[in-house]
């Protein structure tokens, strides 16, 4: 059963494994997301090596349709962020068995081992 | 911006921090999210969003080059929803109140 990790854990593991203060760790996950977050706000993307990258698109105006009443509606043109795995978070979460994906193997070839 | 820009910045918020604790608190949040992600778990920031992975299928695929039938295994692909208020902020300068598609259904 998949568990839900919060900012809580996520401070608490920085918090013992860079041995900052439990405080300084929380407030600068917080710094992290809030970068993150304002770059992207100013339409600037951000690329995290061997992470992954966030980038904002603009959405053109649309004709959706109300899913509970079936009636039509358009949908105002939005931005909306896109998040890109890397070669190697993707390798990671399917457990690097690249040799199952030969469509794949190109890609794949450039992925590294390490964790950084 | 890159890691590194990123690093630099928050550094530079925080001068009674060392660059080198700044830089192993950026990488190990990464760090995190990735086992996390690869034990198929899933990452919940409020308001920023949340990480989880999707699972596709296997389907018979075609190799675009010659057209050849193959099968594609089912697979487990990192996933980002965007938070509510990021996905308002990103939409806040272009003016409107237009950040959700359809305001009277909550999701």
């Amino acid at each position: 059963m998949p568990r839900t990790i919060t900012r809580a854990e996520l401070s608490e593991s920085i918090h013992k494994n860079v041995g900052l203060s439990r405080n300084d760790s929380s407030d600068l996950l917080e710094m992290v997301l809030n970068e993150i977050s304002t770059s992207l706000t100013n339409g600037e993307s951000v690329k995290i090596a061997s992470f992954g990258s966030f980038s904002v698109r603009q959405k053109k105006e649309r004709l959706g349709r109300n899913p509970k009443t079936g009636e039509e509606v358009p949908i105002t043109p939005r931005k909306v962020l896109t998040f890109r795995p890397s070669q190697m978070l993707r390798a990671k979460v399917r457990g690097d068995d690249s040799k199952k994906h030969p469509v794949n193997t190109v890609d794949l070839d450039n992925t590294q081992d390490t964790t950084s | 911006m890159t890691r590194s820009e990123l690093i630099l910045k928050i550094s530079q918020k925080n001068p009674h921090l060392f660059n080198r604790d700044i830089e192993e608190v950026v990488n190990a949040i990464f760090v995190e999210i990735s086992q996390a992600l690869s034990r198929g778990d899933r990452i919940e920031l409020r308001g920023f969003g949340a990480f989880s992975i999707k699972h596709r299928r296997s389907r018979i695929g075609r190799n675009p080059r010659t057209g050849e039938s193959v099968q594609v295994e089912e697979k487990k692909i990192p996933f980002f929803k965007t938070g509510k208020r990021l996905r308002q902020l990103l939409n806040a300068t272009s003016g409107g109140n237009d950040n959700e598609i359809f305001p009277e259904i909550k999701s």
